[in-house]
């Protein structure tokens, strides 16, 4: 890192930047003070802070949706797939780094090929599979895609990662007689924690966020997502702009609060993931 | 005892392998290969069952009502890219380059330059709509109070404009991604290279073309790769700004949206039934894996099963 010795250098960065995060911020302060108003003062006075804390959108919007169902099944839909995610592909990369067998270097490219073809384009398949395996229009549905959706990435992470974990480690615990199962399961997965990390949070923000396989494999309400169901509202109030406010955000509160606690976490999963590629 | 040992091993390879090979291959493979399949057959009723061939190629190409949809929703998906492309990589480079300096502060912009990103797709392009709402008005006003009012125009309701409308959307969601990219890269680089290069007098523009960028071309490939899979099948934004059918005479319409009319609307409201709709997907298949790999040799990338070579 450089040090900056110009002080008008140091002002220019700074009024860049300021510019920068305004129009980062301005959108989000925008709806969220937005939400708090009243209607009429929306149009009246749209720039200025709202005049009282008015929480009638957010009452209303409650009482028009099941938005509490919405949260639980995204909150649902994402941590099951991620949970698996984290399990399948960590298991997958085990064996292709630790072990040599005819088709191993084959199976590795046919799962990060994943990373390439975009899972959308199978989606007629996908709704055929699922009307005849009877899990069209369910949570189950949607946990599966996303776990062959994330499989890809797992792998393609925790391969190169599980290889630098030194053989003597486990050849030293299978001399003492544990079995490979033993083995993965308390040397190795330890090992994996922060890989591990990258992989639940690069995983996490499409998961949360896709519209998608909800729009085309969801039909009933009890089943829906917060994207989802952020969008059919939208469309229903679209002339309430206060409800319309509330909606989006609801729909963003808990990913920004969520994502400034694990900021960190969250910049150093990303700067893992692209220093690996 | 080493035979058992071995069999036991190939045992103990199968089953960790079996439930990842299972999901990914039933839900993913499948999926795409069927597309594939599919596109090869035709017919009346919503799920074809008439072999016919590459038919549905030839008509996707010659038959207007087709040919016409399909390049149009080529052309429109290169532009977006190219806006999308010169955004994130051009300002997220200046900008991973400044706040990668040494200033109190700097670790607040990288933290902030996330956070559109964590939001959801439909999300950024509702709030934009209503931002750019002609009826509401407040980007409309803004302009006019710093005396551009002459730019005011129908955002969402002129073709060619819309298109650049979604494209920066797209940009200033994902332009954090790029950030934290080149911030890594550059966060990377040896410090006494840098330092050795400022004792000689190498001025920063001449650190930024000599030292900085070329080590974090690699990057640059990798982002530019990302953008290209997520905009050749960008489909939340066009929905949630313009509308599946791509509004303004589909002055929006990417190959997402293309695809999502083709193959699931009803037959006459922008629907091609499902052996059309499979031929579409499998193009934008082909289409992205080869520029994939073109991206991949234009980055001069050594292809994964390179890197893997050298690994063993």
């Amino acid at each position: 890192m450089l040090k900056i010795k110009r002080g008008t250098t140091k002002t220019l960065l700074y009024v860049v930047l300021a510019i920068y995060a305004l129009t980062i911020f301005y959108p989000i302060y925008l709806m969220i003070t937005t939400s708090l108003k009243e209607n009429e003062e929306i149009f009246t006075s749209p720039y200025s802070l709202p005049q009282s804390f008015n929480l009638d959108n957010y009452v209303q919007l409650f009482e028009v949706s099941n938005y509490l169902t919405y949260f639980r099944n995204s909150i649902l839909v994402t941590l099951t797939s991620l949970l698996i995610i984290v399990v399948l592909s960590s298991l997958i990369s085990y064996v292709l780094a630790k072990y040599k067998f005819f088709g191993s270097r084959f199976l590795y490219f046919y799962f990060i090929a994943g990373l390439i073809v975009p899972i959308k384009l199978g989606t007629i398949g996908i709704i055929r599979i699922m009307l005849s395996l009877k899990i069209f229009d369910t949570l189950t549905a949607l946990i599966i895609v996303y776990t062959a959706m994330g499989i890809p990435f797992g792998v393609f992470v925790l391969t190169d990662f599980i290889r630098l974990i030194p053989e003597e480690l486990s050849n030293s615990a299978r001399i003492d007689g544990c079995s490979e199962a033993k083995i993965f399961f308390k040397i190795v997965l330890p090992l994996l924690r922060p890989a591990l990390a990258a992989v639940v949070i690069i995983n996490f923000i499409p998961i949360w966020n896709d519209f998608w396989f909800p729009l085309l494999l969801i039909r009933s309400d009890n089943a829906r997502t917060i994207p989802i169901a952020t969008a059919l509202l939208f469309g229903q109030y679209e002339t309430n702009f206060g409800l319309v406010f509330s909606v989006l955000a609801m729909a963003s509160l808990p990913v920004i609060i969520f994502y400034f606690i694990l900021s960190r976490q969250f910049i150093k999963g990303l700067s893992a993931g692209a220093l690996k590629g | 005892m080493a035979e058992t040992y071995r069999k036991k091993k190939n045992y103990f390879i199968l089953l960790f392998l079996a439930g990842g090979f299972v999901v990914y291959t039933v839900f993913l493979v499948v999926p795409i290969l069927h597309a594939m399949f599919f596109s090869l057959f035709g017919g009346p009723g919503i799920v074809p069952k008439e072999f016919v061939g590459f038919q549905n190629y030839i008509q996707l190409f010659t038959r207007d009502i087709y040919s016409e949809r399909f390049f149009n929703a080529f052309k429109n998906t290169v532009i977006f890219f190219l806006i999308v492309t010169f955004f994130q990589n051009v300002i997220g480079f200046f900008i991973a380059i400044m706040v990668t300096r040494k200033f109190s502060g700097n670790t607040f912009f990288r933290r902030i330059s996330f956070l559109p990103t964590t939001l959801s797709v439909i999300v950024a392009g509702f709030l934009f709509t209503l931002i750019l709402n002609p009826v509401w008005g407040i980007f409309d006003k803004f302009l006019e109070v710093m005396g551009l009012g002459f730019l005011v125009r129908p955002w969402l309701g002129t073709p060619s404009i819309a298109l650049v409308v979604i494209a920066v959307v797209t940009s200033w969601q994902f332009l954090g991604t790029s950030i934290i990219f080149y911030t890594a890269g550059i966060d990377a680089i040896d410090k006494e290279v840098l330092e050795a290069a400022r004792i000689d007098g190498v001025g920063p523009l001449a650190e930024i073309r000599y030292i900085i960028f070329p080590s974090i071309l690699p990057i640059v490939g990798i982002v530019t790769i990302l953008i290209f899979i997520g905009d050749f099948t960008q489909f939340d934004i066009v929905y949630a700004m313009t509308s599946p059918y791509a509004n303004p005479q589909y002055g929006t319409d990417l190959f997402g949206s293309l695809f999502y009319r083709a193959a699931f609307f009803p037959i006459g409201r922008g629907g091609w039934g499902m052996g059309m709709g499979a031929t579409v997907a499998t193009m934008i298949v082909l289409i992205v894996t080869i520029g994939v790999i073109v991206l991949m040799m234009l980055f001069r990338m050594q292809s994964m099963g390179a890197r893997e070579e050298g690994d063993r």
